[in-house]
């Protein structure tokens, strides 16, 4: 068990810095068009879908980049529990 | 050029930073215990000049997105049961509808002071009496030394799933037994009622899996993620078609808080199960205590009884925040503490073992 575990603690640096990149670019576009954005996404009535559309896109790339974020540093589940699951 | 809609606020670094830091600290504490954070993060909105509305708005744009990540990351970890989490969560979006058309009503009779006097009221009762309940049972664990055994389903939660009314029963794997469904929709009702007046369902939510239905504190903190997504995502659809959600706050929020939850997921894989309760049970008192301070405040501004000074309103206020920021911050301590010891452990087991 100690072996595999071993083995299973290769860090993912390459994918942190990829959806890090990405989720930087992110904010950065929406920070940078504001004004633009906040007015579309504030019409309401069917641009309604344009604020949910960004939350799920930035959820999955910015949730990706936190969790191997967190991996990367060594910070992962208890493996005691995993494997009692 | 399109101009920033007139009630968003502009954005500087230091708002940002601000909304980051306090979206983080939510974050960890909802990883942990399903819920939390939203009730500092609206009236912390609200003091940097964003309206009432459009806090409400852009939490809620903030909370469906951060609970998918948090359910998915704790359902790697097997705590999720996702069928019990939509069957109270499709509940819970009613008693949201609901408890918001109570708000408005209670808005448009009593006004401002009225509104807030009945959220506050609520705040008080609700964690007053779950939160001391949990609270106690949390305690009493730790006292017992029993916190490595598996935790008692409670007698209430044995008759649940006793009752049998045919072509109402479901299988829920986290309580690992059959319950009807007509148990499961006052729960979610309410759930999504508190959510709808104190922006946290998960203080009922996550106590009524536990003791009333008989699941475990780990999966009942997890499967609410899963009612927060649904409640979320439902309340976000309806802000967003009144044009209120702020998306710039919203996602800066979500920016801070997902690094929050994943860690605080990752909490709850080194602690027993007491911990869960204790950090909820500790937050829900500490909150009540902040509410409480408010409400002479609010019958004042209605005149059922005599006026308060400005200066004291202010103090009032200002300590209430105050309050309402250390439960948060004294959750998300005690969660890193206990991850860093469940870790430190694990650790020296592990060389323990490999020095044998």
């Amino acid at each position: 068990m100690a072996a595999s575990s071993v083995g299973a603690s290769k860090k993912p640096y390459g994918k942190t810095m990829i959806f890090g990149i990405v989720s930087v670019a992110l904010y950065a576009a929406l920070l940078i068009n504001q004004d633009s954005v906040t007015a579309y996404f504030s019409k309401g009535g069917v641009y309604a879908f344009l604020p949910i559309i960004m939350a799920f896109i930035f959820s999955f790339v910015h949730g990706n980049f936190t969790g191997y974020f967190w991996t990367s540093l060594g910070v992962e589940a208890s493996k005691k529990k995993k494997e009692g699951n | 050029m399109p101009e920033i809609a007139s009630n968003f606020i502009n954005l500087d670094f230091m708002t940002a930073a601000y909304l980051f830091i306090v979206g983080f600290v939510g974050g960890l504490v909802s990883g942990f215990i399903g819920s939390g954070g939203a009730f500092v993060l609206t009236p912390g909105m609200m003091s940097l000049g964003v309206p009432g509305l459009v806090a409400v708005a852009s939490n809620m744009c903030h909370k469906f997105p951060k609970a998918l990540v948090g359910a998915m990351k704790r359902a790697k970890y097997g705590q999720v049961d996702v069928k019990l989490g939509l069957v109270l969560g499709v509940s819970a979006e009613a008693g949201v509808l609901y408890g918001a058309h109570i708000q408005e009503n209670i808005k448009k009779a009593f006004g401002d002071a009225g509104s807030n006097l009945y959220v506050s009221v609520a705040f008080v009762v609700v964690l007053a009496v779950v939160g001391g309940f949990v609270l106690r049972d949390a305690l009493k664990t730790y006292k017992s030394g029993a916190t490595n055994e598996e935790e008692k389903v409670t007698k209430i939660a044995k008759w649940v799933q006793s009752i049998n009314i045919p072509g109402t029963m479901i299988y829920f794997k986290s309580i690992n037994a059959k319950v009807s469904f007509l148990f499961t929709i006052p729960l979610g009702f309410a759930t999504g009622m508190l959510a709808a007046t104190i922006a946290v369902g998960g203080f009922v939510g996550v106590p009524s899996m536990i003791y009333v239905l008989g699941a475990p504190s780990l999966m009942a903190s997890a499967t609410e993620l899963v009612i927060a997504f649904v409640m979320g995502l439902g309340g976000s659809l309806k802000y967003a078609w009144g044009g209120l959600v702020d998306i710039r706050l919203a996602m800066i929020i979500l920016a801070g808080s997902l690094f929050g939850i994943q860690l605080g997921a990752i909490g709850t894989t080194y602690v027993k199960p007491f911990m869960i309760k204790l950090v909820m049970g500790l937050i829900m008192v500490i909150v009540l205590f902040s509410r409480a301070l408010m409400v002479p405040v609010y019958l004042a501004q209605l005149g059922l009884i005599s006026e308060i000074s400005e200066i004291t309103v202010k103090v009032l206020k200002n300590t209430s925040f105050a309050i309402m920021i250390f439960a948060l911050v004294l959750g998300a301590f005690i969660v890193l503490k206990a991850m860093w010891q469940g870790r430190r452990a694990e650790r020296l087991a592990t060389k323990e073992v490999l020095s044998h």
